[in-house]
């Protein structure tokens, strides 16, 4: 099996706060991380290595520093790992980044399946899987929590829905999207950090992997970004005050006042 | 890069530094430096006395909106049962084509799908019906070459699914195919009246911050949505609109992937998203079998129990449970929130409920900013006065 893990460095934001004064995001402090839901990406990826032998290359597309997160892979599993930089892939939005992982993954060539988590926590679109499937012309498995059999060319999932699992058969090579119950990450052995070390990133631009540049970053995307807000929200609701009785006393007044109980 | 400073124009004047919402720009020697990270969303530009920031337009195709009318919605079914949903899309996507003065389009797929009418009852001047054996399940496949046929032949201006399960997985790969734009999981669609252009509106980086999207040249537009936070409008009583049956295009189109099986999770009686009232734990409960409390307050007034993240992190109960960001969007008449101290991803998932209340020790959680009715206090003091009140009447 060659396994292609694909990993996205975002800003560790999920305790993030805003700025009264500024009303902007507070930054001091936030470091960047691999997406948390591509861990288990890369965990799925590995174990299957482990057990079907073959290769898991980690390929990311962004900035030089994404660099620190591809070792980070290795130190994990990963045999090899491909960072795409380059200047005109900044500003993609999912259309202008699928088609760069696709054109990076048709260099690779020998994949047979590719796997990316479900999501990004700080786009959120879960895009990125789905398009890049349809990019590189293979099927296609969102939110897989257990792989049941890779055979024959086969592979079948099970994976969640919002009101219940699937079991889901499809043919290789496939893209698949994970969620976070199919695996615990494991953390770096030893052995992988001194290997990540050493480790030569290799980093690819527009021109090595074939990218028409109408096709990336900005000049490829459909959609802009044309106005960003913070959500409002001031208290309007009202406290109930008193001991814990007279307070569940006058909550379920007030609940069957409204008809609510 | 489309964006840069004009470093001989950028005087370090650093009025620039606040004014970006993603505190990505920062002043070296005396020059703004803007660092990786840019939405190009202009509000630096907007500050800057000097016009040291360039944000240089790239030329778009011209829209080839001309041929591309009506707006459509697919209509999402499972076990030949319309979702809720679809009615919610409907009412919004008639406001829309009312604006835009053109016809609302409903698509289907699926077998033997009851109460197919309902889709002009909410709406829909024309129902795309294609009714075949091998679409009752979600086929993904075959739902995604179906739509794409549709929508060539057709050219709708816009299209917009839901946010569910089905529509974020397949909904893109329609997108991709036609190579168009798509904006997922908006909690708000509008059009632009200078340029007829749909206004996608979302939450981003865990719904910290909300980003209005729009997809500039490319048609359809497309966006996933949110279910619950469209308000379903009253059917009409007297629906006008026709049902096109089209032939499933057996011959076009091959299934790699197969569904072999659909299993239901949930074990409750009442299902999270269709309960009218929901009591749902958070962190605060301290552990596993505190949520005993919880369903004792939840059998008591006929609810449905939900979590925020951290329990189901914790192990504590099933992801089915779980209502936010990654969880399940809910619009109940009643939600008890104990011990949610109210992070944002779990406002995403909760805050257009009716009613909310909140239980908590810390007066300054964020759950209180969306409650109605707040109580500071420990949940295991409050809780269980509320059972007994509720048993005594």
């Amino acid at each position: 099996m060659n396994i292609i893990v694909c990993l996205k460095q975002v800003p560790g934001t999920t305790k993030v706060s805003i700025d009264p004064q500024t009303n902007t995001l507070v930054r001091q402090g936030i470091k960047n991380i691999v997406n948390p839901f591509d861990t288990y990406a890369l965990e799925e990826g590995v174990r299957i290595k482990e057990k079907h032998g073959g290769k898991v290359t980690a390929i990311s597309m962004g900035p030089p520093q994404a660099e620190e997160m591809l070792r980070e892979a290795i130190s994990t599993g990963a045999d090899e790992a491909i960072l795409l930089s380059d200047r005109s892939f900044a500003g993609a939005d999912t259309l202008a980044t699928s088609y760069t992982l696709a054109r990076a993954i048709n260099k690779i060539k020998e994949d047979n399946l590719v796997i990316c988590g479900r999501q990004t926590i700080d786009g959120d679109t879960g895009q990125v899987g789905p398009e890049l499937a349809e990019m590189l012309g293979i099927p296609f498995i969102a939110y897989v929590s257990r792989i049941e059999e890779i055979n024959n060319g086969r592979i079948r999932v099970q994976r969640l829905v919002e009101d219940g699992h699937e079991i889901i058969e499809s043919t290789l090579p496939a893209v698949i999207t994970v969620v976070k119950e199919i695996n615990t990450p494991r953390l770096p052995s030893l052995r992988g950090m001194s290997k990540a070390k050493s480790a030569v990133i290799t980093t690819w631009t527009a021109q090595e992997i074939g990218a028409d540049k109408e096709m990336v970053g900005l000049s490829g995307s459909a959609t802009r970004v044309i106005k960003i807000f913070f959500p409002q929200r001031v208290r309007h609701g009202e406290m109930l005050q008193g001991s814990p009785e007279s307070q569940a006393a006058s909550l379920i007044d007030k609940l069957r006042q409204a008809k609510l109980i | 890069m489309a964006i840069h400073i004009d470093l001989e124009k950028c005087t370090g004047c650093a009025n620039c530094v606040p004014s970006c919402p993603f505190g990505i720009i920062e002043v070296i020697d005396e020059k703004a430096r803007i660092n990786e990270g840019c939405t190009l969303c202009g509000a630096c530009q907007a500050v800057c006395a000097y016009e040291a920031i360039i944000i240089e337009a790239i030329p778009e195709p011209v829209a080839s909106t001309d041929n591309h009318r009506g707006i459509w919605v697919f209509a999402e079914q499972r076990d030949g049962k319309l979702k809720s949903v679809d009615y919610e899309l409907l009412s919004k996507g008639k406001e829309l084509a009312d604006i835009l003065k053109t016809e609302l389009c409903a698509i289907c797929f699926g077998h033997n799908i009851s109460e197919i009418e309902q889709l002009i009852a909410y709406g829909a001047d024309k129902v795309y019906l294609i009714d075949d054996p091998a679409l009752a399940n979600h086929q993904e496949d075959l739902y995604t070459g179906e739509l794409v046929r549709l929508i060539q032949q057709h050219k709708p201006e816009a299209v917009i699914a839901g946010a569910t399960s089905l529509g974020r997985s397949f909904i893109p790969r329609v997108a991709a195919i036609l190579k168009t734009g798509l904006t997922a999981d908006c909690t708000d669609l509008a059009i632009d009246n200078e340029t007829q252009r749909l206004l996608q509106t979302r939450p981003t980086f865990g719904g910290n911050i909300m980003a209005t999207i729009i997809c500039q040249a490319r048609r359809p537009q497309m966006s996933t949505v949110r279910p619950r936070v469209f308000k379903k409008k009253l059917a009409d009583p007297k629906p006008n609109g026709q049902i096109i049956k089209v032939d499933f295009d057996r011959e076009h189109i091959t299934s790699r992937t197969k569904l072999l099986n659909f299993v239901d999770d949930l074990t409750e009686t009442v299902k999270l998203e269709d309960a009218d009232v929901i009591v749902s734990g958070g962190r605060g409960l301290g552990k596993a079998e505190n949520f005993q409390l919880l369903q004792e307050l939840a059998t008591a007034i006929g609810a449905a129990l939900g979590s925020s993240r951290a329990p189901v992190d914790d192990g504590w109960i099933p992801y089915s449970h779980q209502v936010g960001q990654t969880g399940k969007t809910v619009c109940p008449k009643l939600y008890i929130a104990c011990g949610i101290s109210g992070a944002v991803q779990h406002l995403a998932g909760m805050q257009t409920s009716d009613c909310i209340v909140a239980i908590n020790t810390d007066p300054d959680a964020p759950i209180f900013e969306v409650a109605t009715y707040g109580i500071v206090g420990d949940l295991f003091k409050v809780v269980p006065m509320l059972i007994e009140k509720l048993k005594v009447d």
